[in-house]
């Protein structure tokens, strides 16, 4: 019985590993292949199967004069607007989602629970009924095709998320606790500040993964809102495609673009390993 | 320096939470506020603590206008039923937040946490984790804390309730320590429970609410012995006073069927309506006794409780022993009659055989 379940175990968790990390594997191959090696048929193994060399990669840095499609402006716009705008989205969702939380609003038949709504119900609509209405409103600012108009919308994207999210978790945490903050001597900034936030950095780290997600991998409110001056990531490896797809950068590009991803996975696990999330709120 | 309040009204639904509640409490001294789950106990101490605002009345601390301090400006200090801590700090930390609150050196901090965990029983804990802690020690760690601040208003809201029967027993001993210690020279210990035996074995002033309303004040003792009304009794007994329809004519007392010879002090009540109380401790197991049926019998601790019936009367009876019955047994009883409480129809005493309103 112990022996199949250990057999099990690593069974499932081979079997799960092979599906998440081959994808990886194989856009990695791909990205140091040329048009011989992907389309003479299948090749696994460098210097075995295909001789690798670096034209995919070559082509992310290259100027469009030479060829190339030049990522690195794009990428760090990309990484600018998303890390912006979920910062903007986490403190004032945070904020909203607190006095949602703790306070009691009422005009006329709105009430609490129907300004949380409001705030998820903007995620419910299909983005293609938001888009004439950003467009002709950043139009009218005259935010269109710049970094700030995008941060804007997206701010409008992601505080939803934020909110949600965060609602949740304050309604968690008991409210005698920010009670016996102000008891204690803090008055209300003091006690959000020293007692309500620390005990809230899961919902936190949630929330700004979620934002972070999210706004990095938008594709259609970049192509969008964006013409020439500013260019998002995803809209920019789209670009790459042509007559002939070029796998290889294709793969390359996909391969940095999940990097930011990867990296923020990689330091929420080490700090959710480190216990620092469990047991904070019982 | 005295807290005084004047109808104190809030009524935030259909309910009253607190109505017309007035009180003068003065320093040094320990009141205990005494209901059933929902009568108010909860809402008149964080009156008191500034995290409610009543919709009517007054408090005065000190001669001054209570209602017009911000809570953090009150220097009070409250524990809760839950056992609320901070869950980010250590045992020390959450005890000086409020001392660092105030700016205190470092070095006067840690001597007062020092002592205050001294004080709990909490040595050698001050840098565990609060979450490592269990419950009654968590409810130590908060005691300590409101301990720390030397608050002129220490509240404590059901602190107890919380725990285990044992560490229930251990903490109520410790408080009352604490309290006699002359920890309460000058602050005003306010203490809510809904059990009556805390009231009378900490033996402060009791105030006896219900439904937002006081309906008696005065000391433990007296609370016990002069209930004024029906739901007082039934509040400030556990199991709650036993009710009985009777009639008294020609010195007996009539119900069920049964005859009882009236002790002096009720004599001479012979209006329509009466209730006898009595104490389910007051009635004992007699061969030669009046015959009840069993509906239940509940064994708690060393003591049993057995629900009896005869016609429409039900009764409780506590017996010091672990006795096993059966339902549908048949038992003897004798009622300890010159123990018995009567009240009028309206709920209000008629004669107790502690004195009070003889007649």
């Amino acid at each position: 019985m112990n022996k199949l379940y250990i057999f099990l175990k690593y069974f499932f968790i081979v079997v799960w590993t092979v599906f998440v990390v081959a994808p990886f594997l194989w856009a990695l191959t791909t990205s140091f292949k040329d048009f011989q090696s992907v389309n003479g048929g299948v090749t696994y193994i460098p210097w075995v199967d295909f001789e690798p060399n670096l034209e995919g990669w070559k082509v992310l840095i290259k100027s469009p004069a030479k060829g190339g499609v030049d990522i690195i402006e794009p990428y760090f716009n990309s990484l600018f607007v998303t890390c912006t705008a979920s910062l903007i989205s986490i403190i004032l969702g945070t904020l909203s989602a607190y006095a949602l939380s703790r306070y009691t609003f009422k005009a006329g038949f709105v009430k609490n629970n129907d300004i949380t709504f409001f705030f998820i119900s903007q995620r419910i609509m299909p983005p293609i009924v938001l888009s004439i209405p950003f467009f002709l409103f950043l139009s009218s600012i005259n935010l269109l095709d710049s970094l700030t108009g995008l941060i804007v919308v997206y701010i409008v994207l992601l505080m939803p998320i934020a909110v949600w999210i965060m609602v949740d978790f304050f309604n968690k945490v008991p409210r005698e606790i920010d009670e016996t903050a102000l008891i204690d001597g803090c008055n209300p900034y003091q006690a959000f500040l020293k007692v309500v936030l620390p005990n809230s950095i899961p919902g936190l780290i949630v929330a700004g993964m979620f934002c972070i997600i999210f706004g990095w991998i938008d594709f259609f409110f970049a192509f969008i809102l964006t013409f020439t001056e500013v260019q998002l990531l995803p809209v920019k490896i789209v670009a790459l495609n042509s007559s002939v797809t070029p796998w290889w950068s294709l793969s390359a590009s996909a391969l940095v673009s999940v990097a930011p991803l990867i990296i923020v996975a990689f330091i929420v696990e080490r700090y959710l390993s480190k216990g620092n999330l469990s047991g904070a709120i019982k | 320096m005295d807290l005084v309040a004047n109808n104190l009204s809030y009524k935030p639904d259909d309910q009253y939470h607190l109505n017309e509640v007035s009180f003068n409490f003065k320093e040094g001294n320990l009141y205990t506020i005494l209901g059933r789950t929902l009568s108010g106990k909860t809402t008149l101490l964080k009156t008191i603590a500034g995290l409610l605002t009543p919709d009517s009345g007054e408090i005065e601390f000190d001669g001054k206008n209570f209602l017009k301090v911000p809570v953090w400006e009150r220097n009070v200090a409250m524990v809760y039923q839950q056992f609320i801590n901070y869950p980010h700090l250590n045992v020390f930390e959450n005890i000086a937040f409020p001392l660092k609150q105030r700016k205190i050196d470092q070095s006067i901090i840690k001597e007062k946490v020092m002592d205050a965990l001294k004080s709990v029983g909490l040595l050698g804990y001050e840098n565990r984790k609060i979450q490592e802690l269990s419950g009654g020690q968590q409810q130590r760690v908060s005691l300590a804390r409101s301990l720390v601040k030397n608050a002129k208003i220490l509240l404590l809201d059901e602190p107890l309730v919380n725990l285990d029967y044992k560490l229930r027993e251990q903490l109520r001993e410790e408080f009352k320590n604490l309290f006699s210690k002359g920890l309460a020279d000058e602050t005003i210990l306010i203490y809510s429970t809904t059990d009556p035996r805390e009231t009378m074995e900490l033996n402060g002033e009791v105030i006896v609410l219900d439904e937002g309303k006081v309906l008696q004040v005065g000391p433990a003792k007296e609370i016990f012995e002069n209930p004024n009304s029906l739901k007082v009794a039934e509040i400030s007994n556990d199991p709650p006073m036993n009710i009985i329809e009777a009639k008294i004519s020609d010195n007996q007392i009539r119900f069920e069927g049964i005859d009882v010879e009236a002790p002096q002090h009720l004599s001479k009540l012979t209006e329509d309506g009466l209730k006898i109380g009595l104490r389910s401790s007051d009635i004992e197991l007699n061969e030669n006794g009046h015959e009840f049926e069993v509906e239940l019998a509940e064994i708690s601790g060393s003591e049993t409780l057995l629900h009896l019936k005869r016609g429409d009367t039900k009764i409780i009876v506590s017996i010091e022993e672990v006795l096993n019955f059966k339902i549908h047994d048949k038992v003897k009883i004798n009622f300890k009659i010159n123990r018995a409480y009567a009240f009028h129809a309206n709920g209000k005493l008629a004669s107790s055989p502690f004195g009070g309103l003889n007649g």
